[in-house]
């Protein structure tokens, strides 16, 4: 059971780390260890596509 | 504290094996050793295609384990002790520490797509084992080293792009050749790629059907992720693939509607549709279509690649042709024209030596990099599971009929486009398959025909259908034909989009020098006339592909490989120099000697496409004939009317200088390089634009499973960092 459990957790890990998911929590966790407001998940996810519409990445054939 | 684990520096210590190691390598040593005698020996009987799946992962094994590490620690000497850009610059955006199996994840979706499984079906004309040994060989001491190698040399530069790192390392004229090639190569490869989509599409109102449906579907899961549920991407690609499995299902439907009729598109209305989407795709905000398309296709990359892998192993099946047949050895092969040397190294590009990875090597992934030695798992690794898909669809066209192959991969100038002139042309090639097998083939998978289905798509996915029906029963051939065309087709146009976006920034970037204000991306008129520009030439080049009386595939196919391997040539070109600006002479056959043999296989093919006066070679060759004929009144088959003539001189000649333009440019990248080799040589080194060494903080483990040791040393460190205390 328990291996089973780590096995669940390490895929939500890995599918959370993939998505980019897992960002949104680290800048949560980032703004609480320095004290300061972080901003809305809407405008934070804003922010990052904003990011993203700049940063073309090519995709192979 | 000081850290008790040993960390992978240059010139470190040498690691033995233990005994238990040993029996573990030798047992798979013995493993790929049987599997390659099977298949070196194995003459006209039935052979498993197993044999080829093991001896490959046999062989990807022992290659990742002993070269790739010999060239990490010995060759290019990672150091761990070094901090990557990702841990000197971190800015939370593109340089990013990353953990090593999510990089993973991300460079193998990145560097893998339609390419290795287009390829490895057009040579399968040549018989099961050229492919085969071209695929496991070429990987292990060419693709791989290359992305590796590009990998690490851009790591150590801050994650500097291919074409600025021919430009300070090699000069001025043979970084301008590089800019260029690459951007020639990059719109010969979307057109490529956008030919194959056509081709899977024309004429097939079920998967126009569910293919247009994935741009709803995109759309859908961009709004709900920009405004219901932010962020939430796992929930909206699980929705997103739900809808997508729906739409193939609600495909088959339509087939006998009036909304069938009106889907049922010609090949010059779809190439329409296709470049009116493209320019549209890739002027809209990212987050809208090209994000969450990249979601879907990311997951069905994923998904289907280990259905195949599973379905394989669960089928069995038995190859259907011969180990090397007559075509490889006469060059007459209806699929492309020309002999094993040098076709077979240049048509199954991707999959064994692909020059795109270069440009993903360079740039994003360097610098998402934690730690030195994690290059060998991310380059090198990345590429042996690239080449595992790339098998794996060598495999699935090697198992089905071959009269059906060929019926489906001659040009449709040669079938005639009806089961009984594709029968009877099949004949002539010295196989059988009657009129109704083809019918009944393509009744099974519910498509209007199979005949002169070229390109690749549509046979992977008839080799797919049969081996996941076989593998998993249920009788659904027709739903894993369209299953099979919408995992390519979704992956090739997120490629395109990609791409297209890519193109115009370069070009935006290259004006930008003249023209400042045409630089600035977020200026729409500057954005808007790039991307048409972009969109304009794959476009042209589609245009060319699609209405080419000799078969667009047959025609473009060899050129889009020899300008794949030429981007590769530049890449290697650059990992040379610098071995020997770093002064390691001794170790420049690694890189040396795949870019000798890159160089022979595709200055051979160049000068045959462009000199050999074999019409069914050469592009100047073809539109000779083709013009004398016009001249003298002729018209010549498979052209129908003068128009047709005219439009085979043209794009003969269109495409042999294109072909000679990109051989050119990478013979002035070369010369350029073999200068700045000979110096390098006479002085011992030279310097480079490395980056000084700066001490790493971050431990981190180096392999896909880390060792007790390096688990001991991420725990101490992790502690370390908690309390505050030095290590």
């Amino acid at each position: 059971m328990t291996a089973v459990r780590r096995w669940w957790a390490g895929l939500r890990w890995f599918v959370r780390e993939s998505t980019g998911e897992a960002r949104w929590d680290q800048y949560v966790a980032r703004c609480a260890a320095s004290g300061t407001e972080p901003m809305n998940r809407r405008t934070w996810e804003r922010h990052r596509a904003d990011q993203r519409e700049h940063s073309p990445q090519s995709r192979c054939c | 504290m000081p850290t008790t684990t040993p960390v992978r520096r240059q010139d470190g210590p040498r690691r033995r094996l233990t005994p238990a190691g040993i029996a573990i390598w030798g047992g798979i040593a013995l493993v790929g050793a049987v599997c390659w005698t099977v298949l070196a020996l194995s003459r006209g009987e039935e052979v498993s295609a197993l044999w080829i799946l093991f001896a490959a992962l046999a062989s990807y094994a022992i290659a990742y384990r002993f070269y790739a590490r010999f060239i990490a620690d010995r060759v290019l000497g990672v150091d761990d002790t070094r901090a990557t850009p990702a841990e000197r610059l971190e800015n939370g955006q593109d340089f990013d520490v990353t953990d090593r199996r999510v990089l993973f994840g991300h460079h193998f979706a990145a560097i893998a797509g339609a390419g290795p499984l287009v390829g490895p079906v057009l040579a399968a004309q040549m018989g099961y084992l050229p492919g085969t040994i071209w695929i496991i060989v070429g990987v292990i001491l060419a693709g791989a080293v290359q992305d590796m190698m590009v990998l690490f040399f851009s790591m150590r530069r801050d994650g500097k792009s291919l074409g600025q790192m021919v430009r300070e390392e090699i000069g001025v004229v043979g970084g301008t050749a590089a800019l260029v090639a690459v951007f020639a190569i990059m719109i010969i490869i979307l057109a490529v790629l956008a030919l194959v989509v056509v081709n899977a599409l024309a004429e097939s109102p079920w998967g126009v059907f569910s293919i247009g449906l994935t741009i709803p579907i995109a759309l859908f899961m961009g709004f709900y992720l920009r405004y219901l549920r932010p962020g939430r991407v796992s929930e909206t690609t699980a929705i997103g693939v739900a809808l997508l499995l729906l739409a193939i299902i609600v495909g088959g439907w339509i087939d006998d509607t009036g909304l069938g009729d009106t889907l049922t598109l010609s090949h010059e209305t779809l190439t329409i549709c296709l470049i009116v989407y493209g320019f549209i795709a890739s002027v809209l905000p990212v987050w809208m279509l090209l994000t969450p398309r990249d979601y879907l296709s990311t997951f069905m990359k994923v998904g289907v690649i280990l259905l195949l892998a599973v379905g394989l192993v669960l089928a069995r099946p038995v190859l259907a042709n011969e180990d090397v047949t007559s075509f490889a050895l006469d060059g007459d092969g209806p699929v492309f024209a020309g002999k094993l040397f040098p076709f077979v190294f240049i048509t199954i590009a991707c999959g064994a030596l692909s020059g795109f990875h270069a440009l993903i090597s360079s740039g994003t992934t360097p610098k998402m990099i934690a730690k030195e030695s994690q290059v060998r798992m991310i380059g090198y690794g990345g590429m042996l599971m690239e080449s595992f898909v790339a098998i794996s669809a060598l495999i699935a066209a090697c198992v089905i009929d071959q009269g059906l192959y060929f019926a489906m991969n001659s040009p449709a100038g040669a079938t005639g486009g009806t089961a009984a002139s594709a029968a009877e042309f099949v004949g002539t090639l010295g196989f059988t398959v009657s009129p109704d097998v083809l019918t009944q083939a393509a009744a099974a998978v519910q498509e209007p025909t199979l005949v002169s289905r070229t390109g690749g798509a549509p046979t992977l996915a008839v080799g797919i259908s049969s081996i996941f029906t076989d593998a998993f029963g249920g009788g659904l051939a027709a739903f894993w034909y369209h299953f099979a065309i919408m995992f390519e087709a979704l992956f090739i146009l997120t490629a395109v989009d990609a791409g297209t976006r890519v193109g115009r920034f370069m070009l935006q970037d290259t004006i930008g020098n003249f023209w400042p204000r045409f630089g600035d991306t977020s200026w729409r008129p500057a954005a808007w006339g790039a991307s048409a520009l972009v969109v304009a030439a794959w476009g042209y080049m589609l245009y060319v592909g699609v209405t080419d009386p000799l078969g667009g595939i047959n025609q473009l196919v060899p050129l889009f490989g020899i300008s794949n391997q030429l981007l590769a040539a530049i890449a290697l070109c650059v990992c040379v120099t610098l071995m020997l600006k770093h002064g390691k002479a001794r170790w420049v056959w690694v890189p040396l000697v795949p870019l000798a043999w890159d160089l022979v296989t595709t200055m051979t093919a160049s000068w045959q496409k462009v000199f050999s006066d074999n019409p069914a070679i050469g592009y100047f060759a073809q539109a000779d004939r083709y013009r004398d004929a016009r001249d003298a009144g002729q018209v010549l088959a498979p052209a129908k009317d003068v128009g047709q003539m005219d439009q085979v001189i043209q794009n003969s000649t269109t495409n042999g200088v294109l072909q000679l333009t990109f051989a050119v440019l990478t013979l002035i990248v070369v010369a350029n390089a073999a200068v700045v080799w000979v110096r390098a040589l006479r002085a011992g080194g030279l310097p480079t634009t490395e980056v000084p060494a700066t001490p790493s903080e971050i431990v981190a483990p180096s392999d896909f499973f880390a060792t007790a040791e390096e688990k001991a040393a991420v725990r101490e460190w992790e502690e370390s960092r908690l309390t505050g205390r030095p290590r």
